[in-house]
């Protein structure tokens, strides 16, 4: 306990979603992410969501390994405190790692993350959040998801549409220079581990949620 | 602004007249290119019953258009030679709205034989909130009838970084309310007639909350809260708030995921929800949290406006872009992100 007391938790990053602190854990390096309340909403409300999000991001984590996608090893899940302490993983955002390789090796990675996220859609795991920041690639090249907190069990194709369509919303406000090649790369990934017949199916699925949006060019009444 | 720019020497003086008309607001601005609005003229469609009609709305613009334009014209004590160029909304609109807009710019162009500048609307809205509020850099909330998106400038253009994924906030609440029996009136929008009841609401009921990453649905959270209404359960003034409190914290979260992602350091509210005094306390907290500005456009050039298209206009003519009359074709689904914006790098 007292190695504990003197590592004061260092804040790494207060996001929108939760407050990141590096800590440790019986010795190993760790993170604490805590939903923070929200005051601008109601308390009930407030209450329902950071828990909520804090269960499903528990199970979701832990299922993701079952479908041999690599996450971050869960030491502790306090679900009043809207907490939950992980695994520290070493390495790059995938947001940052884009922006520094070349194109071959953003091939790489895309190709790698569209795997990733055909293995999740394949046993019904919907993350929920896919943006580039919410993935870390160490430095064996090997990618993490993290944040499901937004994520559900669903085996519709609705939920892998817009899982799919939310990455590539992320992929254009984010890399606009080259988001086309990166989500042309991840859906060729995608292919090679969820199948052809599926990935057809997500991919009209996709289109659709598009034309369902305000001012999309594409849309015919 | 259009698809074919054709490009101008870079000119400081002027004087821009715009004409707003993608919905059921007729409106006829004029800006000095330095930024001072010398008027603000609008006129309203307000229909009977229902939503806004758009053949309706159109032949209301169309009646209007010359009332509004004189209107315009005086109050700013100019004469029509004086005027430097015509800006209109080119889009994203309801399409017989937008061409009776754009009817009027063109005639005024040809006639008075000067440039023509296309304007997309969204940005109009954003950059009409910056220079009202003296933001620089927002993340702004855009949040109306027709729209409901936050954006934030980043590499040439004005970036989606959430947005609905079926209706528009304003929407939302308006369907609510006309199903709830709440009649449109001047002065009073149903968006209005809500926020008041919200205030009388004691019940939280527990509604549908969609956040799909950085976008969000509203659609079902209506369907929930019209079932809530029919049942009866609940007084009008519970369901108003309870929708109020859900809808407002989806939209709140997402411009808060924004702020957070892309690290700016003002949030701009902008668009004719932007009234709400709730939905405002919202953004501000999270500015607080967020150690940025918060800033809120005042009403009049929050909602539609004419000086909003003439101030985007003039900022777009003074890079040089004008829309040639024969290329000045609406767009019905022009999105924001679509357009460079030269004015901001």
């Amino acid at each position: 306990m007292d190695e504990l007391k003197q590592q004061q938790p260092i804040l790494l990053k207060k996001g929108a979603e939760a407050s990141l602190y590096v800590s440790n854990w019986h010795g190993r390096k760790a993170l604490v992410k805590i939903r923070m309340p929200k005051k601008y909403r109601p308390e009930s409300l407030d209450k329902q969501i950071r828990s909520y999000r804090t269960i499903h991001e528990g199970q979701l984590l832990h299922q993701a390994k079952g479908a041999g996608v690599a996450t971050p090893l869960i030491f502790m899940i306090d679900v009043p405190e809207a907490t939950i302490i992980m695994e520290y993983i070493e390495g790059v955002q995938v947001k940052q790692q884009l922006n520094m390789v070349q194109k071959e090796g953003r091939r790489e990675i895309c190709l790698n993350l569209g795997g990733l996220i055909g293995k999740l859609h394949k046993e019904n795991l919907i993350h929920g959040d896919l943006t580039t920041s919410n993935m870390i690639i160490d430095n064996q090249g090997k990618i993490f998801l993290l944040d499901f907190g937004l994520g559900e069990k669903n085996v519709a194709l609705e939920a892998k549409g817009v899982d799919l369509h939310l990455l590539k919303r992320a992929l254009q406000s984010t890399h606009f220079s080259f988001w086309e090649t990166c989500f042309k790369d991840v859906l060729t990934g995608y292919r090679l581990v969820a199948g052809g017949e599926l990935t057809e199916k997500v991919y009209e699925k996709i289109s659709e949620i598009e034309k369902r949006g305000r001012y999309i060019e594409e849309r015919r009444q | 602004m259009g698809n074919a720019q054709k490009t101008l020497p870079i000119a400081d003086k002027g004087y821009c007249l715009g004409v707003e008309s993608t919905a059921d607001d007729f409106g006829v601005g004029i800006v000095k290119f330095d930024g001072e609005i010398l008027t603000n003229s609008v006129d309203s469609y307000i229909p009977v019953e229902g939503g806004i009609h758009p053949r309706e709305a159109a032949r209301h613009h169309a009646e209007v258009a010359d009332s509004v334009l004189c209107e315009a014209l005086t109050e700013a004590k100019l004469k029509p030679k004086d005027i430097t160029c015509i800006a209109f909304s080119m889009g994203p609109g309801l399409g017989p709205c937008l061409r009776t807009g754009a009817t009027v710019a063109r005639a005024l162009a040809t006639y008075l034989q000067i440039p023509l500048v296309g304007v997309n609307h969204s940005i109009a809205h954003i950059e009409i909130g910056k220079l009202k509020t003296g933001a620089v850099d927002p993340v702004t909330l855009y949040a109306s009838g027709g729209n409901t998106m936050v954006t934030a400038f980043e590499s040439k253009r004005y970036r989606v970084f959430g947005e609905t994924l079926d209706i528009a906030l304003g929407n939302c609440l308006d369907v609510f309310a006309r199903h709830a029996g709440l009649k449109n009136k001047r002065g009073l929008p149903l968006g209005a007639a809500v926020e008041q009841l919200a205030l009388k609401g004691k019940n939280f009921i527990s509604l549908p909350y969609v956040v799909k990453g950085m976008d969000l649905s509203l659609s079902g959270l209506l369907t929930a809260a019209m079932a809530q209404l029919q049942k009866g359960s609940y007084s009008l003034e519970d369901v108003c708030y309870s929708l109020q409190e859900h809808a407002f914290s989806m939209v709140a979260e997402i411009t808060e995921r924004a702020l957070a992602h892309t690290e700016k350091r003002e949030i701009l509210l902008t668009g004719g929800v932007a009234a709400n005094k709730r939905l405002q306390s919202m953004l501000e907290a999270i500015a607080q949290e967020h150690e940025a500005v918060f800033n809120v456009v005042p009403q009049r050039f929050a909602t539609d406006n004419g000086a909003m298209i003439a101030w985007a206009g003039a900022l777009a003519y003074m890079q040089g872009i004008v829309t040639p009359v024969e290329e000045s074709y609406v767009k019905l689904r022009w999105r924001v992100d679509r357009v460079d914006v030269p004015w901001m790098n």
